[in-house]
């Protein structure tokens, strides 16, 4: 497993760069154009929300084994407020904010795995996987 | 023995005063072979003398080195201008030790070494300050070169009479979609448009703050009545868009630039002559 360290989420720019570096790891972890592009969009909503919603957080970007196949698996975490219920935030157009309501659960669309565990006051920590076809 | 820091000082303020000539001297020989020999280059010349005199002045306290600082800022601002690394900004401050020391060790006395180190913290600090503000300067021009490009990176081009197009490049942030929505607003008014391509080639990802930002400017355009287009669309796009759960709505969108600019021109009223039908070539094999 490669880890590639942990990336500051603090502003508009970290988002921009988070961007980028997960556009790289995809690259490198084999994942195809369209697989690439939907991991980035899911990368820029998680990342967003970290700010948005918790003022900021951290992303860590590792290239994950399965045997052969080849994955990015990217862990989002912040200290924020947490989600009070995580069954209604996955809902679509569901938005405590002025957004779409489309990235929580759009961003579980896009990815194949997903993991999100937060609880009022504790923050947020979620977990996406893409794995190379 | 130990000897006060109070006459050390002393001390070097009496062979700053001394040998002011000398010192002078060897710190523009230094400075320019430290800095690889261009310490003139395009019109970037430090002013020596005046930040030795500025420093000496500092040193008597009586006016708390803010002149000295001054000279210092201006001359790391117009070496960051004129393409100075900090380093070489920084060294030029640090060659006035070594030119210093020379003085030093020829007078030889505990007084004068002990004054040194003194001294020698003091230009450290000076150097350290040409650094920041040496960093100083050069985000300012990072952050008026990025204004810049927002504003030469989101042109609006006429294509027809009464189509404008924004060919979008890049990450559309929210400073990013102001911008383009106030010029695109703007141009309909000015060309009197009533219809608008927005080509989204350029832009990387296609996230639900991009997407809401567009739908958005879109909005705005039809109040003002003209009708968008979004153009652009490419597969690996098309594909995180719908997996999103984006809906577009009643916008027209399209795949490149050319099949919305033929919708809006159809919309426009434009007629196209029919080309001719394809001829159709048939061989036939002789024999």
């Amino acid at each position: 497993m490669t880890s590639s360290g942990e990336l500051p989420i603090n502003g508009n720019g970290d988002v921009v760069l988070v961007r980028q570096e997960v556009r790289a790891a995809a690259l490198e972890a084999g994942l195809s154009l369209v697989d690439q592009t939907k991991i980035v969009t899911a990368a820029s909503e998680l990342a967003r929300n970290a700010l948005v919603y918790a003022g900021g957080g951290r992303v860590r970007i590792e290239i994950v084994r399965n045997g052969v196949r080849a994955g990015l698996r990217l862990t989002f975490s912040d200290d924020g407020p947490g989600i009070p219920d995580i069954e209604q935030a996955l809902v679509d157009g569901w938005t405590t904010g002025n957004g779409l309501g489309l990235g929580l659960s759009g961003s579980r669309r896009l990815v194949d795995e997903f993991d999100l565990r937060s609880a009022p006051g504790e923050g947020t920590l979620i977990t996406v996987t893409k794995w190379a076809r | 023995m130990t000897v006060p820091v109070d006459a050390g000082r002393r001390r070097i303020e009496e062979l700053l005063e001394e040998h002011e000539e000398q010192i002078l001297g060897r710190w523009f020989e230094i400075a320019g072979t430290m800095s690889g020999g261009h310490v003139d280059r395009g019109g970037a010349a430090v002013p020596f003398g005046e930040i030795y005199r500025a420093l000496r002045r500092s040193l008597t306290g009586s006016e708390g080195g803010s002149d000295l600082r001054g000279l210092l800022a201006e001359l790391s601002r117009s070496r960051a201008r004129h393409g100075f690394t900090p380093s070489e900004t920084a060294s030029v401050v640090f060659g006035l030790k070594e030119a210093v020391y020379e003085i030093v060790e020829a007078d030889g006395t505990p007084e004068a070494l002990r004054g040194f180190i003194w001294f020698s913290r003091l230009v450290d600090e000076h150097g350290l300050f040409t650094f920041e503000t040496y960093a100083a300067a050069r985000e300012r021009i990072i952050a008026d070169q990025a204004e810049q490009l927002l504003e030469l990176s989101t042109p609006v081009v006429k294509l027809w009479e009464g189509i404008v197009a924004v060919p979008l490049v890049g990450t559309l942030d929210s400073a990013r979609t102001q911008v383009v929505m106030e010029k695109l607003l703007q141009t309909l008014v000015e060309t009197g448009s009533e219809h608008a391509v927005i080509d989204i080639t350029g832009v990387p990802a296609v996230d639900t703050q991009v997407a809401q930002h567009l739908l958005k400017t879109v909005m705005a355009a039809r109040l003002m009545g003209a009708e968008c287009v979004i153009s652009g669309i490419r597969p690996q796009i098309a594909h995180t868009i719908v997996t999103l759960g984006i809906e577009f709505g009643d916008i027209v969108t399209k795949a490149s630039l050319a099949d919305a600019l033929v919708h809006a021109l159809r919309q426009s009223g434009v007629e196209f002559a029919e080309a001719r039908s394809p001829r159709i070539a048939v061989r036939t094999e002789a024999g």
